[in-house]
């Protein structure tokens, strides 16, 4: 996925780290973690366990879900790692940082919560076959990724639900080498944005039933961003056609935009967009938490013909967090009807 | 005007040194008194908030494990891989040079608190906790494990005293308890779905945030004790400074006079005294403030030492000057000036210009009608108090109005009494004597207020203490019957234990208990086995005679007084024991400092509603303690640890009680000298412008050694109606104490004691006290040289 988690994480290891020279201090020195290079060959299934000898990884999922009624949903359940050190072991000084996002958002209203541990103790891991990733009683289970159970609960929500691949995994950048600036810096990117979902969501007034789509990303890497960059805007996109668009632009401090992207056409087709193709604007913005964030865009990437507005199924979709950010459900309009999620940070 | 305006003033102070002393010792003496216990209560409130933020004890749930002190790691896991929100503590003590220290461990990722007082200033480092985790400490505690050798200390002052923070991992290791968790912190937000703990982790009770030791409730009446005191003595020192300044207003009246005659504006010189009474306020404050800390300083080691044993609160025996302290105790003494000043400063403004300048022009009949005014008024508002306040608030409040009240009321009782004995007089001496006093009494009214909040103060605390003592002794007699209690580590060694000392002890007391929801509290269900050590040494507060073959047949369950006062329950009232067994109250017992409702059945009936717990600790009777205890190391191999002498609890507990005590007779005793030298200075401000009073008295006869003797016996006799009248003030003052105050701050009442002996001897003090002040201006008055005497009648007055 994207860059989005990067700097999420990032900004919450931050301060822990007391890295004084900000998002320049993981691009500064990889401090012995390996680092991505061009033209990975991933080994499966062990690619989808956890690599402590890079930086910063993730496991996160996002999914567009309806209920009975018609009622439009969205969930969000993130495992992220963070290394202090590059290695792995046992006991409460292994140098491996596990944090868990879960979201739920109706139309209305928007549930956040997060959860801490550290590796080392079994409270949270990855396990690559059978796949399991935890934290806590948060679970994301199943004989491989192709067949997952995954569940989470907060004080005043919970959500339990099945997702089937019907398609294949896809490569984002040069085969699952993600650029993420002009100077270089770089991850490793895959995703699998095929997943049929359905299970039942827990709101304060009793359980829903839900069907909808989930995509998974999974992405790690040890310095993937650039020191000028301050924030980002990051889309996974389903249009009605059955083709999905995965794009991203990250703000540099000058004004300028880093963007990036993935056309996915029904088979599970990927073609990395072109510098430049992935055009987003925003078209509105909403008071959230005190900020101006932008919660209405239009997506255009010309080559295609698309042009679209991206307008968020609920403005107040803000996670709350030891480190805040804006993530939610959105619904197309436009050139292509669809929906998809939204994840925006850096807004001050 | 305003450089001879002032030059006038502080005329009037050079010309009487003594007023200007009475007034800057009387005002430093009530800051030092109020910001000395004021001092006291800062340091050891920062020092619970210190402990709460350490672990969050009070704040929050935790998970206990049933037997033994340790939780495995891998339940903790558990746990949280079930959903629960727990953050693990483990605690220990390793030995220092300075004394042991407690070691607390805490997970940062997952404690509700965080490190606590150390993630306060953001330097929890999370590389550093995970790679070369620091301890933090206070710098005292960091002096000690620096001491030790290859520790990465950070100096944290917020740290609890005697106590060093650090990451759980680390502490397993320090410690040497690899695995080993001794609590589990309970976050407040719990996710949905979590199944029950007895599911996940059956040998773990909960403990609510209230029960486990909120210390700031149960010390609350212990400070609010001491602030009544600040405030007591602080109000004595209030009588002191309004008699000064009240006096130097009058005698200035002339000056005033004069000054206004002259051209200066009513304003400007108002706006001069005012200035002078700051200067002084400030200068007064300032040596107060002085004073309070030392005073602090003697007083805290013993305070410190007393909220240690009694709540298991550690306290920082140092002081650290705090701004607010600084702030608080200089405006205390300003607002004592104020309230000194402000009657006098408003007369002085409100003087006719061309009025005589009369000094000494108190009229009597309006004050005492003010007075009278005054009690009513707090008599009123102490009633509102008690009818619509709550606790110990309340109590504190009717305590306040009561003393005040009585103060105002005390010179107009004084006035009939002495009138009275005026009319049954024999003889001119005598008539003179009475009417004479009677006369003093204005000047004097204020010295004798403060001496009698000061005997009242004595006779009540010195009733709730001795009251105490008396209770708590017998308790612990009742409480503490068996001679030797001993602890096994298993079940198993429980039963090889009670064979063991079957032959050997005259009873053996098995003490079972199970922690318990009782009629909506929080409270422990007790199983005792009914014997002649419980028939002969248990008192109850209410229950009758056959209440222990009640118990003994599982028909009847006994209480103690916490859990009846909070359920509401007295006897004959069922009370729900176990799912589907209530038991009617038979009795209701005393049971001193717990702050846990408690209710006890027979040990048949508790292993027929628990059959899977068993007594593991043990009371022995023995007529030869030291002798079984010998054999229980010795042939039974019990570990000494696992044995406790009864006597050694009742002389720790006596030991603390006795601290308590220490603090409040050093208070005690403080008022009371405050009180006395009220009246040194009120006497020695009196004998000078006694004179002209004394002349005619000489002229017709009385020699000047008489009437310096007749002085001393006219203090004496002031101070024993003064006495008098205080001891049932002080007896009101105990029963507040113990009836209002204790019942709300701890859910028990203690029975009141009289001790009159100890009044009595408070008594002899307190006119002893009179005697000691009267007697230095009883010499002088007997000294006054005959000229002067006769220059009263020279100058005609």
């Amino acid at each position: 996925m994207n860059v989005r988690a990067m700097a999420l994480i990032v900004a919450l290891v931050w301060p822990m780290l007391a890295l004084a020279q900000g998002f320049a201090g993981l691009g500064s020195d990889a401090d012995g973690f390996a680092r991505p290079a061009p033209d990975p060959q991933f080994d499966f299934p062990a690619d989808h366990g956890a690599h402590p000898a890079y930086r910063i990884e993730w496991w996160y999922l996002t999914a567009n879900m309806t209920g009975p009624d018609g009622t439009a949903y969205g969930l969000q359940w993130t495992l992220f790692r963070s290394a202090v050190a590059p290695r792995d072991g046992t006991g409460w000084q292994t140098p491996q940082i596990w944090l868990g996002h879960a979201a739920v958002t109706t139309p209305d209203r928007h549930f956040a919560t997060e959860r801490l541990a550290r590796g080392g103790i079994g409270q949270a891991g990855v396990r690559a076959a059978p796949f399991e990733a935890w934290i806590d009683e948060w679970r994301m289970t199943g004989p491989d990724l192709g067949m997952l159970r995954l569940n989470a609960a907060g004080p005043r929500f919970a959500y339990d639900v099945t997702l089937r691949a019907e398609g294949p995994l896809i490569f984002h950048g040069d085969g699952g080498y993600s650029v993420k600036s002009a100077q270089g810096q770089a991850s490793y990117y895959y995703s699998q944005p095929f997943f049929a979902l359905h299970g039942v969501l827990t709101l304060p007034e009793g359980p829903v039933e839900v069907t909808g789509t989930a995509w998974l990303d999974r992405e790690w890497s040890s310095q993937p961003l650039a020191a000028d960059q301050s924030g980002w805007d990051w889309f996974s996109l389903n249009f009605d056609t059955g083709e999905k668009l995965m794009g991203f632009r990250l703000r540099q401090n000058d004004g300028g935009h880093f963007t990036s992207g993935t056309w996915i056409s029904p088979d599970g087709t990927a073609v990395a967009l072109a510098p430049g193709a992935f055009r987003p604007e925003p078209l509105s913005r909403t008071t959230v938490a005190g900020r101006q964030v932008p919660t209405r865009w239009r997506v255009q990437v010309p080559g295609r013909g698309l042009d679209v507005t991206v307008e968020a199924l609920n403005p107040m979709a803000w996670m709350d967090l030891s480190v805040p950010y804006w993530e939610g459900p959105v619904t197309l309009t436009g050139s292509h009807a669809g929906n998809g999620y939204l994840e925006m940070t850096g807004y001050e | 005007m305003t450089g001879p305006g002032l030059i006038a003033l502080a005329a009037h102070w050079r010309r009487n040194p003594l007023q200007l002393f009475t007034l800057v010792a009387g005002l430093a003496l009530a800051t030092a008194l109020w910001s000395g216990v004021q001092a006291v209560n800062m340091e050891a409130r920062a020092s619970y908030d210190a402990a709460a933020a350490t672990v969050g004890e009070g704040r929050f749930d935790q998970l206990l494990p049933r037997v033994g002190d340790t939780i495995a790691q891998t339940q903790f896991i558990a746990l949280r891989r079930a959903g629960w929100q727990v953050g693990p503590v483990l605690e220990g003590r390793i030995a220092t040079a300075g004394g042991s220290l407690r070691i607390v461990g805490l997970d940062p990722l997952t404690s509700p608190g965080g490190m606590g007082p150390a993630n306060r200033d953001g330097a929890v480092d999370l590389t550093r906790m995970l790679t070369d985790p620091p301890l933090f400490a206070n710098a005292e505690v960091a002096r000690r494990l620096e001491g030790l050798g290859g520790m990465t200390v950070v100096v944290t002052p917020d740290v609890a005293a005697n106590t060093a923070i650090t990451d759980i991992g680390h502490a397993q290791r320090l410690l040497d308890r690899p695995g080993a968790i001794s609590r589990l912190i309970v976050a407040r937000d719990q996710p949905l779905g979590r199944p029950p703990l007895e599911q996940i982790a059956p040998d773990l009770v909960v403990q609510p945030a209230q029960a486990g030791g909120d210390i700031g409730r149960l010390t609350d009446s212990f400070h609010l004790n001491l602030t009544a005191f600040g405030l007591l003595s602080f109000a004595v020192g209030i009588f002191i400074v309004h008699g000064a300044i009240g006096l130097a207003f009058e005698q200035r009246r002339g000056m005033v006079r004069t000054l206004r005659a002259l051209g200066m504006p009513l304003r400007r010189l108002m706006a001069l005294m005012m200035a002078e009474l700051t200067v002084l306020a400030f200068v007064a404050g300032g040596i107060g403030m002085v004073l309070g800390y030392a005073i602090a300083g003697l007083l805290l080691p013993d305070v410190a030492a007393t909220l240690e044993g009694l709540y298991g609160a550690d306290i920082a025996n140092t002081l650290r000057l705090r701004p607010e302290w600084w702030v608080s105790g200089m405006a205390i003494a300003f607002l004592g000036t104020a309230l000194a000043a402000g009657g006098s400063l408003a007369r002085i403004s409100a003087m006719p210009l061309l009025e005589t300048a009369r000094a000494g022009s108190m009229v009597r009949g309006r004050r005492t009608r003010l007075a009278l005014a005054g009690a009513a008024g707090l008599a009123v508002a102490g009633a509102g108090a008690a009818v619509w306040g709550q606790g110990m608030i309340m109590g504190f409040a009717v305590l306040a109005c009561l003393l005040l009240g009585a103060a105002l009321l005390l010179p107009p009782a004084l006035e009939t009494m002495l009138r009275a004995f005026q009319r049954r007089a024999s003889g001119a001496k005598w008539q003179w004597f009475w009417a004479d006093t009677r006369l003093q009494l204005p000047g004097l009214s204020l010295a004798l207020m403060a001496l009698l909040l000061a005997m009242a103060a004595n006779v009540g605390v010195s009733t709730m203490v001795s009251s105490f003592r008396a209770t708590f002794t017998a308790f612990l007699d009742q409480r503490l019957a068996a001679e030797l209690y001993v602890t096994a580590d298993t079940p198993s060694q429980a039963a090889a234990l009670q064979a063991f000392v079957a032959p050997r002890a005259r009873e053996v007391l098995p003490l079972l208990s199970v922690p318990r929801r009782m009629a909506g509290n929080e409270a422990e269900l007790h199983g005792i086995r009914v014997g002649p050590t419980y028939r002969e040494n248990w008192r109850f507060l209410a229950g009758d005679s056959a209440l222990w073959d009640r118990v003994a047949d599982g028909t009847a369950v006994i209480v103690n007084e916490q859990l009846a006062r909070r359920a509401g329950l007295w006897l004959g009232d069922p009370l729900a024991v176990a799912p589907g067994l209530s038991l009617p109250i038979a009795g209701i017992f005393g049971d001193y400092g717990n702050p846990v409702g408690q209710a006890i059945v027979s040990d048949a009936l508790f292993a027929d509603l628990f059959p899977d717990r068993r007594a593991t600790r043990f009371g022995l009777r023995t007529d030869d303690p030291d002798a079984l205890r010998r054999d229980l190391t010795e042939v039974f191999g019990l570990d000494a640890g696992r044995i406790v002498d009864q006597a050694a609890i009742k002389s720790f507990s006596l030991g603390v009680f006795e601290r308590t005590f220490t603090v409040t007779a050093a208070l005690n005793v403080l008022t009371l000298a405050v009180a006395g030298f009220a009246i040194l200075m009120s006497l020695l401000t009196l004998s000078a412008m006694r004179v002209p009073q004394l002349a005619p008295a000489w002229a017709l006869g009385l020699t000047r050694r008489e009437l310096g003797r007749l002085e001393v016996i006219r203090a004496m006799v002031l101070a024993a109606f003064t006495a008098a009248a205080a001891l049932p003030l002080g007896l009101a003052l105990a029963w507040m104490l113990l009836a209002v105050v204790n019942v709300a701050a701890f859910g028990w009442r203690l029975p009141m004691f009289l001790f009159p002996a100890d009044y009595a001897r408070l008594g002899l003090l307190t006119v002893l006290a009179a005697l000691l002040a009267a007697l230095w201006p009883a010499v002088r008055l007997a000294r006054t040289p005959p000229e002067a005497l006769l220059r009263v009648f020279a100058h005609e007055r």
